[in-house]
């Protein structure tokens, strides 16, 4: 049997529809719905690399790298934001966190 | 035939431990599942041809985002039996979404293909005159330089994002003050006093 691109393709919807189904069901737990964004922007990178092994374009590679680098960067800002949460709150509960609502 | 079952192995362990970071009871544990996910899914970067980003994700994933969740982890002392409320509630729900998002996604990929996204095309083959990190590097640093230089600024923006929202200073603690310590001259600190022989200075005329 030859792996082609829509094995990949489903392997990352998969994942992605997993990281969705993460942030629906874990609604209370901010770690595992910043996990699951995680989980999110693999399978966007699983599908860049995909495409660009298939198409024969190293561009894919790029962005799968900028992907990359935003995840690494919103991961550190999320866990800082995460941190000064629990300083003040003593909880991670987000789903009572509305004081910027207005 | 390897290379499927390779594909298979490794698209089937970051399938389901993807599924156990989502549902696992102890976050720990979601995070271990995270960083088996991320070594599964550079294994399918390698059967793709991206070593570099495999390794990348090794490295970056593994070596440094996981480890960071792990800190978070462990240090905060929440009650995660609480933050597990409303997850059955919204297990059906979240269900009956993914599962039109899955079919949806699924679908589009499969009608992609079929519709011809890569005629005309060969995938690249493994033994090229370039390897993987001297294709990108011959990309990333001439057409993509602007966007490169624009990742690094987001990198520093993040970096000084995080240590601004975690820094504090606490009140009773003693700290270096260099501007006070090289401003001190002499005239601040050295009093030159007039003593009587045989007398001394008593402790009273110093102060």
């Amino acid at each position: 049997m030859v792996i082609g691109l829509t094995h990949y393709l489903t392997v990352a919807a998969i994942l992605f529809t997993i990281g969705v189904f993460g942030i629906f069901v874990n609604r209370k737990n901010v770690i595992i719905i910043l996990m699951s964004i995680e989980l999110i922007l693999l399978a966007v990178n699983i599908n860049f690399v995909a495409f660009s092994t298939y198409l024969n374009d190293i561009s894919g590679q790029i962005m799968a790298m900028f992907v990359l680098t935003v995840a690494a960067a919103e991961a550190a800002v999320g866990l800082a934001i995460l941190v000064t949460f629990f300083r003040n709150r003593g909880d991670i509960a987000v789903d009572d966190a509305s004081v910027m609502k207005g | 035939m390897l290379q499927s079952i390779a594909f298979f192995l490794l698209a089937a362990v970051a399938t389901v431990s993807g599924l156990l970071v989502v549902t696992a009871r102890n976050p720990v544990h979601s995070v271990l599942w995270l960083i088996l996910a991320f070594f599964s899914s550079a294994g399918l970067f390698v059967l793709l041809g991206a070593e570099f980003l495999a390794m990348l994700l090794v490295v970056v994933y593994v070596g440094a985002v996981a480890v960071l969740f792990l800190f978070v982890v462990m240090m905060l002392d929440v009650d995660f039996v609480k933050l597990r409320e409303g997850y059955a509630r919204y297990l059906p729900f979240g269900a009956i979404i993914s599962g039109v998002l899955l079919a949806e996604m699924i679908m589009v990929s499969v009608a992609v293909v079929q519709g011809g996204a890569t005629n005309g095309r060969t995938p690249v083959e493994p033994s090229l005159d370039v390897t993987n990190v001297q294709a990108i590097g011959r990309v990333l640093y001439t057409d993509y330089i602007y966007f490169f230089q624009a990742a690094g600024i987001v990198l520093l923006i993040a970096m000084i994002g995080a240590i601004t929202l975690t820094l504090r200073h606490k009140p009773h603690i003693k700290r270096q003050n260099i501007t006070d310590q090289v401003n001190r001259d002499r005239n601040k600190s050295v009093e030159v006093k007039s003593a009587q022989s045989g007398q001394g200075v008593s402790a009273e005329e110093l102060l």
